[in-house]
């Protein structure tokens, strides 16, 4: 379990800085004198992030699960004539700024969280379902036709067989989705869903680098602790099969 | 026992197999020979369905298949392949398991059967059921293959080029497996394979396949002997039929028994009783020898095999 020992370590930097952000005080104050306001009062950090942590958590959820499940449907006998559709799409997607997607959700959602929502599940979809078809398709085709020719069902291939051997590169796909979506849902705060994007909107509109550069830090330390996260159980993910290497 | 008639299978306007009848009795080899695209590997294919027959019947001990459940049928039937097709993320112990745990065995049932069968591929289940298949070499992945086909001890085995990717002397030593496990087991095989020296070892009869037709089926002394078209006679190779010829015959059918073993001459060349005539040849050929002494097993000397022998036996 050791690989989990990095991420618990930029977890606390985070939980820390979120918690006890006034011990900065003097440093912000040392590049910004004459400023009045040093620290972003107007929400608590923690309850910013938290916010932050649910939209990507949910957006995050509702991302996967749509794009594994198309992945999957796509990559059937029976939904192989998608397979460009789907790609095509997701690819669309990927081309949208955020900022033009959360303008185009907000007349049909409103202002607030649900059209960042939408936005976050819209723009965490393509990284995961290419790395689905990229995974299912990478199994190679004796695997699939032995699991079927010795009587598995196509229930029993695709979860015994076909997403244990995609799960690795489905879950990079993930950690790819989830990272972006952390940068992107700060944007979220320009149309009123609070999150870490907020002090560094407040900072931008009020010319106080103190507020971006506090919603900056803790936007980045929540980038890493997430992406280390990741890794630690990419690395699980691997580590039977890589023991089992090496004691060969 | 297997029967196919008048199967055929077409994808769009192409004809991959066109009109076959074949029985496979029960018990025997039967192996598809042919160049790539003559249809032999699709043949197999419809008889597990995993393609489906456009046109004709084929039955299984007098069932016809498509009223089997597909997954049963599946079950009773040991599929092995080129390349394996064993599943990278589990051990070896747990790919042979596969079917057994699909019909619900019992774990200690399951343990057991998986080490008897490693044993009987000869491979020592304490070194190799926790191993994964990437740390196998291509002859122990495939000897794996074959125990997972074998598993759960079905009445059918097929095999689709299962040695294709193997090197000389490793698919060799597989074949001589094959025939020693099929002299214990007794399964009725379908066996599919380009290699004519393969096909002419390991069957009791051949159907040579080409352009989705059966050009000849037959034993493959007959097939030898008598080749039904100029495209068979060139796949046996016309120049070496001989040697093939003499390559079926053992050597403990052609010698001359002696009426009691006894104890070898450890000094002379010799041969082994199950060894070929063909093989016979070469030691007397290189040993310019005119007769030889032919051991059992166990290593006594229980005949004598003179160059007519080899003449007279292998014609």
């Amino acid at each position: 379990m050791r690989v989990f020992i990095r991420p618990c370590v930029w977890l606390l930097a985070l939980l820390f800085c979120a918690s006890f952000m006034s011990v900065f005080e003097a440093l912000f104050g040392w590049f910004q004198p004459g400023q009045t306001s040093l620290i972003y009062q107007r929400a608590g950090f923690l309850s910013l992030l938290q916010n932050h942590v649910l939209l990507v958590l949910i957006s995050g959820s509702i991302g996967t699960a749509m794009a594994v499940s198309a992945g999957i449907l796509v990559t059937r006998g029976w939904g192989r004539d998608f397979l460009p559709l789907a790609s095509q799409v997701a690819s669309i997607g990927q081309t949208f700024p955020p900022v033009a997607v959360l303008a185009l959700a907000v007349p049909v959602l409103g202002f607030g969280e649900a059209p960042t929502l939408m936005a976050l599940v819209l723009y965490g979809l393509l990284p995961i379902l290419r790395n689905t078809l990229v995974g299912l398709d990478g199994i190679a085709p004796a695997v699939k036709e032995a699991a079927s020719g010795m009587g598995m069902s196509p229930t029993q291939v695709l979860l015994k067989v076909e997403l244990p051997l995609a799960g690795r590169v489905i879950l990079a796909g993930v950690r790819t989705s989830v990272t972006i979506n952390i940068a992107t849902a700060a944007i979220g705060s320009t149309i009123g869903a609070r999150t870490l994007g907020d002090p560094v909107i407040a900072g931008l509109v009020n010319g106080n680098t103190g507020y971006v550069l506090q919603g900056a830090l803790l936007i980045g330390l929540l980038a890493i602790t997430t992406d280390s996260l990741f890794e630690a159980l990419q690395r699980t993910w691997s580590q039977r099969l890589l023991a089992a290497a090496v004691a060969g | 026992m297997i029967e196919l008639k008048g199967v055929s299978c077409r994808f769009g306007s192409t004809v991959a197999v066109d009109a076959i009848n074949l029985t496979v009795e029960t018990g025997e080899v039967c192996v598809l020979v042919g160049s790539s695209g003559c249809g032999k590997s699709t043949t197999l294919r419809m008889i597990n369905r995993l393609l489906p027959h456009s046109a004709g019947e084929i039955s299984v001990d007098g069932q016809d298949i498509r009223r089997i459940d597909v997954r049963k049928l599946r079950l009773n039937m040991g599929y092995a392949i080129q390349g394996t097709g064993l599943f990278p993320h589990w051990t070896v112990a747990r790919n042979v398991a596969l079917v057994p745990k699909l019909l619900g065995w019992s774990r200690d049932r399951i343990t057991t059967r998986v080490d008897e069968l490693l044993t009987l591929l000869g491979l020592a289940p304490e070194t190799f059921a926790n191993k994964y298949p990437e740390q196998l070499s291509g002859g122990q992945a495939q000897r794996v293959g074959v125990a997972r086909a074998l598993a759960a001890d079905p009445n059918i085995l097929l095999m689709d080029e299962p040695f294709g990717a193997l090197d000389a002397i490793t698919r060799d030593n597989l074949q001589n497996e094959m025939l020693r496990i099929q002299r214990q087991v007794h399964k009725t095989t379908v066996f599919v394979t380009h290699d004519i020296d393969e096909a002419l070892r390991l069957a009791t009869r051949i159907a040579v396949m080409d352009q989705g037709r059966i050009l000849q089926h037959d034993t493959p002394e007959n097939i030898l002997r008598s080749p039904a078209n100029a495209f068979v006679e060139n796949l046996l190779g016309s120049q070496d039929r001989g040697l093939k010829l003499s390559a079926l015959r053992r050597v403990g059918d052609a010698m001359s028994r002696h009426p009691q073993p006894c104890e070898p001459d450890l000094e002379t060349d010799w041969l082994s009783e199950d060894d070929s005539l063909r093989q016979a040849l070469s030691v007397m050929l290189w040993h310019e020898a005119e007769q030889l002494p032919v051991r059992d097993a166990g290593g006594a000397e229980i005949g004598v095999l003179s160059r007519d022998q080899i003449w007279t036996g292998a014609t």
